[in-house]
């Protein structure tokens, strides 16, 4: 197993204020595998992925990386093994500094050495040149942004990707060449994925096992071929489902909503 | 069909540049009826300023053209500032992404729903509130009184945009232009919103411009689809064929979407023809299925 996760449960606050926002939360994903959490905002998908990232410190439970226990405070060893994309490449770039110091970064704080080797490399993986090396993020389009916060994340190489919406801020065609992308890093480099998106459509791409989370627990697990056949039981899941496959003239969505199922 | 209650003939705006004049919307001519027309392409297309220049929005530097811009029977070209903002509102109405952002923090959502309501048919307070209530039943919000006195940050994403549809429709306009309403929503919540929009467009006999980057939503929402490319209008049809759209822009966007139950190990990825920014010289007629075929 590359990731392992038992029982995890980040909350917040304490007794009567106290909220989970991810509760008991056991998954386990293989070497090699892409693996996708869905659900809405609130649902505790992207905790989720900060706690394997292990950006939460007081998560509870057990995570397992590559058959490693981690601690409450990771060594520099296990931070290398899980690195992370997040969803806006708009805000995860700093602005101040070229693609050059932020690539270089991760090299220095690990002292890998070689950085300008590492830094080619790595734009050249992802699909740019020389010619962007230099640039500031204002310079660079979204898509050519978001592959910088994937070069930065392969630069350490990494065994498990942790992938936070990495496609819902760009437009479809460049959404369609970073999925592209990351289905090529993944076969090349054996990475472990784990991702999260709203899109049914997009995870289904990529992931072959999907868990579906509502209200910081996972509610179904399922395959992208069930969820394709329409082959779910979870309520939840099913008006995931409905919804992304776009507006429902019938007017059932209104009904639901009358009657308070949904709201 | 009867009237179209907008007319669009040879709209361009034009943004003044260091290097040249940025032509972001370039000679768009369409018209809308009592029907729903989606506007889709990507970012930087010049949906949104083509919905902004309807209403008078796209303000200087920026530069709009047109050889006709009628709502109804008012040439909008003609209005002054002041005569703008009294059809704002009254006869056309916008929607914009982000429930958040678009309604005053500091003014109680069901105040906001009647300001509206006051300024546009002079009425008095109290029918003014009578009016937003009733408004807020019309969007499926179940207990009216009690939202009516929150403020925008209480409410979630989804009931802040029911909120600004009711705002915007409590006047009644005739044109409705949505500019990504359910782009900030859960997927979940955006169905619900758009089945809200729907039901009050067809009881109230509006036109709706619905703009978005979504394929799948505008196909299933619309009745026709304009799609735009750099500025111009590279396609219309009908939103149930738009899988048989001809225009390489439009196919190459279609097959770039992953898709549920079609597994492809490879996107097909969109080869941008330069040919696509030259201008394009006569309107395009609307391609529906029985023509195309």
């Amino acid at each position: 197993m590359s990731i392992l996760l038992e029982q995890v449960t980040v909350s917040y606050g304490r007794g009567a204020k106290r909220f989970d926002a991810a509760r008991n939360v056991t998954l386990s994903v293989a070497e090699g595998e892409a693996f996708g959490l869905v659900g809405e905002s609130g649902s505790g998908k992207s905790t989720v992925l900060r706690a394997v990232a292990g950006l939460i410190a007081h998560a509870e439970g057990r995570v397992v990386l590559a058959g490693e226990a981690m601690g409450k405070r990771r060594t520099t060893a296990q931070r290398k093994m899980a690195q992370m994309v997040f969803q806006d490449p708009y805000g995860s770039l700093h602005p101040n500094q070229t693609v050059d110091q932020t690539l270089s970064m991760p090299i220095a704080i690990h002292k890998l050495g070689d950085a300008d080797r590492r830094v080619s490399a790595a734009l050249e993986e992802v699909g740019l040149g020389p010619q962007h090396r230099f640039r500031y993020p204002h310079q660079l389009s979204g898509g050519q942004r978001q592959r910088i916060a994937i070069a930065r994340a392969l630069i350490l190489e990494p065994r498990i990707l942790l992938l936070d919406e990495p496609t819902s801020a760009l437009d479809v065609s460049v959404q369609a060449e970073i999925l592209n992308l990351l289905s090529r890093l993944r076969r090349e480099h054996g990475l472990t994925m784990l991702m999260v998106s709203h899109d049914l459509a997009v995870i289904a791409h990529l992931c072959d096992r999907i868990a579906v989370m509502n209200r910081g627990e996972i509610v179904e697990t399922t395959t992208a071929d069930a969820l394709a056949a329409g082959n779910v039981s979870n309520p939840y899941t099913q008006q995931l489902l409905r919804s992304n496959r776009g507006f429902d003239p019938s007017g059932g969505e209104l009904d639901l909503l009358d009657s308070g199922a949904i709201r | 069909m009867d009237s179209p209650l907008l007319r669009v003939r040879n709209l361009s705006v034009t943004y003044p540049g260091d290097d040249g004049d940025f032509r972001a919307v370039r000679n768009v001519s369409f018209t809308v009826g009592r029907e729903r027309l989606g506007i889709v392409g990507e970012s930087g297309s010049g949906k949104s300023t083509t919905g902004r220049a309807i209403m008078g929005l796209a303000r200087p530097p920026a530069r709009v053209q047109a050889d006709e811009l009628l709502l109804g029977e008012i040439d909008l070209r003609q209005q002054s500032e002041r005569q703008l903002r009294r059809l704002r509102g009254k006869r056309m109405a916008m929607v914009l992404q982000d429930p958040k952002y678009s309604l005053d923090p500091v003014m109680r959502v069901g105040d906001q729903i009647a300001e509206t309501h006051r300024t546009h048919l002079g009425s008095s307070k109290a029918e003014a509130r009578a009016a937003a209530l009733e408004m807020l039943q019309a969007v499926h919000i179940r207990d009216p009184e009690r939202v009516y006195g929150m403020y925008p940050h209480q409410v979630s994403g989804g009931m802040g945009q029911r909120i600004m549809i009711a705002a915007m429709l409590i006047a009644g306009p005739e044109l409705l232009i949505a500019d990504e309403p359910t782009s900030a929503l859960d997927v979940t919540v955006q169905t619900q919103v758009l089945s809200i929009m729907d039901e009050l467009v067809r009881e109230r006999g509006m036109g709706l411009i619905l703009i978005s980057h979504n394929l799948h939503l505008v196909s299933s929402f619309c009745d026709r689809v304009l799609v735009m490319y750099a500025g111009q209008i590279v396609e219309i049809c009908d939103a149930g064929s738009l899988a048989d759209a001809q225009h390489p822009y439009t196919r190459g966007l279609l097959a770039a979407l992953p898709e549920l139950g079609r597994k492809r190990g490879e996107l097909p990825q969109l080869q941008r023809d330069p040919a696509w920014m030259d201008d394009i010289a006569a309107p395009l007629e609307t391609r529906s299925r029985k023509v195309g075929a």
